[in-house]
């Protein structure tokens, strides 16, 4: 790596950090480095939550042939100049939003168990957050250098599925009932297909570390080419059944069962108003980021530069571009895609996407068996392990669309 | 609800004869599940109004499903037998709100049938203009909200609704008003579109089928969209027509009945169209008829701008003020968007009509929403009444 690893603006943010721990008295200052983390992520990724939102809004808008929000801006006693017109595009939306979510009445039902109904929230937010903890942001931004971090990962998000569980348990709603029967049944569903998925990817590279995951894709295979595990046919099937899981993990259209609209009205979010419902918004969106996240540090190289002559730029920008990319990724699958109906999801999940998974993993092994084949042996392998993942995708496939077709109509005579 | 709870309303279900009680009273008997009823509105997002639905669930399966309606009553036809004939002719504007030139033409035929009125050969290339951009709106609408109610997050709502806004803006520029058009009178109609208009109206027209296209290659071969609506809320040929079902809903199970051709009302046997029919009767045959439906609309339009002759477009002899028909009944009634959509009128000489009555496609279209319901789930159920296309203004009058 030819890199700058010293370069300023690569070590800046870490610089400031040290700096600030080494004004405290010794024994704190195992405390602070660790504070300082946790406030950088909570600002940082707080931040990025918002403009997520305001991102969300202002790309659906542009999809559905609207403006999205533009109105809100400075307020009006800005010493801005006049041409600004005080609007921003609307770039302040989010934080009017949080104002008014905030300032709500919180309005729990009679029947509700309060203290689950309180609960929850808190518990979606917090487990989520707990995800960002072993994400690799950067050369040296990883919060925190677990061995098992994936199993760690995966453990923390699946607490969140719990959380909408005990939504709409306690919230007394028949909606919100059903929108939990769903979750529990997507969760059990997707967390299969999403870990088996990443399976992979440990079998290549032997470590469930994501820090040792990202370095192992760092060397450029020719010298310029970026070496991800999305550019091997067993990374790229991963890689398209981690997005289809995560999808379903997240929630999100065509997955967002739990609270269809059109359906159960807000499904778990029913009986939420105020905070506690921006809460779980929040955690939405800070789950998708995560496992954004995830997807670009096993598949998409990390924070890893794509060409060699482009690593002057930091390597947490790096990271953030191709989170940004993925975010992007999902908003544009909501503003297309129908919602499917809970068997057909599980049965995509079980039929389609789990033995998908599996022979995935049987083709890394492969990969992994074939790794000192040379030569014309190098073709050999590249075309055995293109076949075991497009063969299956097409007969499952074909099974799984059996029985539907568009059809032609008759007139009457 | 206990065990014994539900037997008593299998047994409801074989009096009510329908078939599909035993299949799931055996997935019942094999888990012992409670059921649950939901209240489906009347505020919920895809009941299309202030309609409910109350269902029984079997987990998310429909076992049971009332349709309960009557909250926008607003005693139309009660007000209409207290009103001049032609001052129910805006409120008739508020039945079918998405369709008020065609209802408008509705009931000025049941007053002209209850008086001999003529109407001039001009005023009847209008109305059918009027009443297949009428169409073209509805079924637009009625498209783009079913797709939402299939899950899209509005994309496909937004695509049907610029399109619907052209027309609507039409309407407006011709008659005043975007929705409650009040544009037919008996004998004619009230405005001559100038040059101008039919020429924007022409162009509109010769570009809507881009339109349908574009929504086409996007949504119709959709596999999410295919498994969704394959299949889903059958409806037998048998059934509808017992029901007396109309409109798009009964061509897609496959009865070639359309007013259009049965009665040829006004002057639609003088165009070329077809009648597009479905085989199956499920929510996808019902979808794709209205598209199709489109298409033959607007094939209707560009024959009615290419002959729309000149003259007057109110008969001279038409009387609108101290009009009183002669003492009898009558009862008109044309192909709607939604279905049949008639008035039924008794004379006694006076001002008033002495009986207003008004058949309305939506209404008697959703008398069948448990038949097509029972045995799917509750994700299904709302794209069943999406596909059914009701507005609750007709609905509860």
């Amino acid at each position: 790596m030819t890199t700058a690893p010293d370069s300023f603006l690569e070590r800046a943010p870490l610089e400031l950090r040290d700096w600030a721990v080494q004004l405290l008295p010794g024994p704190l200052q195992w405390l602070a480095h660790h504070l300082i983390t946790v406030v950088a992520i909570l600002a940082v990724f707080g931040l990025f939550f918002a403009f997520t939102t305001i991102a969300e809004r202002k790309l659906l808008a542009r999809l559905q042939n609207r403006l999205g929000p533009n109105r809100t801006g400075l307020p009006k006693f800005s010493i801005l100049p006049w041409h600004l017109k005080h609007t921003l595009f609307g770039l302040s939306q989010p934080f009017a939003d949080a104002v008014k979510a905030l300032t709500k009445e919180d309005i729990v039902p009679a029947a509700a168990d309060h203290f689950l109904h309180f609960l929850a929230p808190v518990i979606v937010v917090a487990f989520s957050l707990m995800t960002f903890a072993v994400l690799p942001f950067g050369r040296e931004y990883l919060p925190v250098d677990l061995d098992a971090a994936l199993l760690y990962f995966f453990a923390a998000g699946a607490a969140t599925e719990l959380a909408i569980f005990m939504a709409g348990w306690s919230s007394r709603n028949k909606y919100s009932l059903l929108a939990a029967m769903r979750a529990l049944a997507q969760l059990i569903s997707y967390e299969l297909p999403l870990i088996l998925s990443v399976v992979p990817v440990v079998l290549v590279t032997g470590t469930l570390s994501t820090k040792a995951i990202v370095l192992s894709q760092g060397y450029w295979i020719f010298g310029f080419l970026p070496h991800w595990f999305v550019f091997t046919p067993w990374g790229f099937a991963g890689f398209i059944i981690f997005l289809i899981a995560a999808l379903a993990e997240s929630n999100r259209s065509p997955f967002d069962l739990p609270e269809a609209e059109s359906e159960l009205v807000a499904g778990h979010l029913t009986e939420y108003s105020g905070f506690k419902y921006a809460l779980f918004f929040m955690a939405e969106y800070f789950g998708l980021t995560a496992l954004s996240g995830l997807g670009v540090t096993l598949f998409l190289g990390g924070w890893q530069a794509p060409f060699p002559f482009l690593e002057f730029i930091p390597s947490y920008l790096w990271f953030m571009m191709k989170l940004i990319g993925m975010i992007m990724f999902f908003i544009w699958v909501r503003g297309t895609l129908l919602r499917l109906r809970i068997d057909q999801l599980t049965r995509l999940a079980w039929q389609f996407l789990v033995p998908l998974a599996l022979l995935n993993v049987g083709n890394a092994a492969f990969w992994v068996l074939t790794t000192h084949w040379a030569g014309p042996l190098q073709l050999v392998r590249w075309g055995v392990s293109l076949v075991i993942v497009i063969l299956p995708f097409f007969f499952l496939g074909r099974s799984l669309s059996a029985g539907y077709a568009p059809r032609t109509y008759r007139y009457a005579p | 609800m206990s065990c014994s709870d539900f037997n008593d309303l299998d047994a409801e279900l074989t009096a009510f004869g329908h078939p599909g009680g035993s299949s799931v009273r055996a997935v019942h008997d094999q888990f012992h599940g409670d059921l649950l009823e939901v209240s489906m509105g009347p505020q919920h997002p895809s009941t299309h109004g202030v309609f409910r639905m109350v269902a029984t669930l079997d987990g998310e399966q429909i076992v049971k499903l009332k349709p309960v309606f009557g909250y926008l009553h607003r005693n139309h036809e009660k007000i209409a037998e207290n009103t001049t004939y032609l001052g129910s002719m805006p409120y008739t504007d508020r039945l079918d709100y998405l369709c008020s030139m065609s209802t408008n033409w509705a009931y000025a035929l049941a007053v002209e049938k209850l008086s001999g009125q003529a109407v001039p050969d001009r005023a009847q290339y209008l109305r059918i203009i009027m009443a297949e951009l009428t169409r073209l709106v509805n079924h637009a609408c009625l498209v783009g909200f079913l797709f939402n109610d299939l899950g899209t997050s509005f994309t496909p709502l937004l695509y049907a609704f610029r399109e619907r806004e052209k027309i609507i803006d039409l309407f407006e520029a011709l008659s005043g008003s975007r929705m409650m058009c009040n544009y037919q009178r008996f004998g004619g109609c009230r405005v001559d579109p100038t040059p101008e208009w039919l020429a924007a109206a022409r162009t509109l027209v010769e570009n809507f089928p881009r339109f349908l296209d574009e929504y086409e290659r996007m949504l119709t071969g959709n596999e999410i969209m295919l498994a969704r609506t394959q299949g889903i809320g059958r409806l037998d040929p048998a059934h509808a027509v017992n029901a007396g079902l109309t409109g798009p809903v009964l061509r897609a199970s496959g009865v070639d009945y359309d007013l259009r051709k049965v009665d040829g009302y006004g002057f639609y046997p003088r165009f070329d169209f077809r009648v597009p029919l479905g085989a199956q009767g499920d929510t996808y045959d019902r979808y794709m008829l209205r598209i199709l439906e489109m298409r033959e609309s607007v094939k209707i339009l560009v024959q009615a701008f290419r002959d729309l002759p000149g003259g007057p477009i109110m008969d001279p002899k038409a009387k609108l003020r101290s009009f009183r028909p002669k003492a009898g009944e009558a009862y008109g009634r044309l192909e709607g968007p939604k279905g049949e959509l008639g008035f039924y009128l008794i004379s006694d000489g006076t001002p008033n009509p002495y009986r207003y009555r008004v058949r309305p496609p939506s209404l008697i279209n959703l008398t069948l929403l448990e038949e097509m319901c029972l045995g799917h789930t509750i994700a299904d159920a709302v794209v069943i009444l999406g596909s059914i296309d009701i507005v609750l203004g007709e609905v509860d009058r």
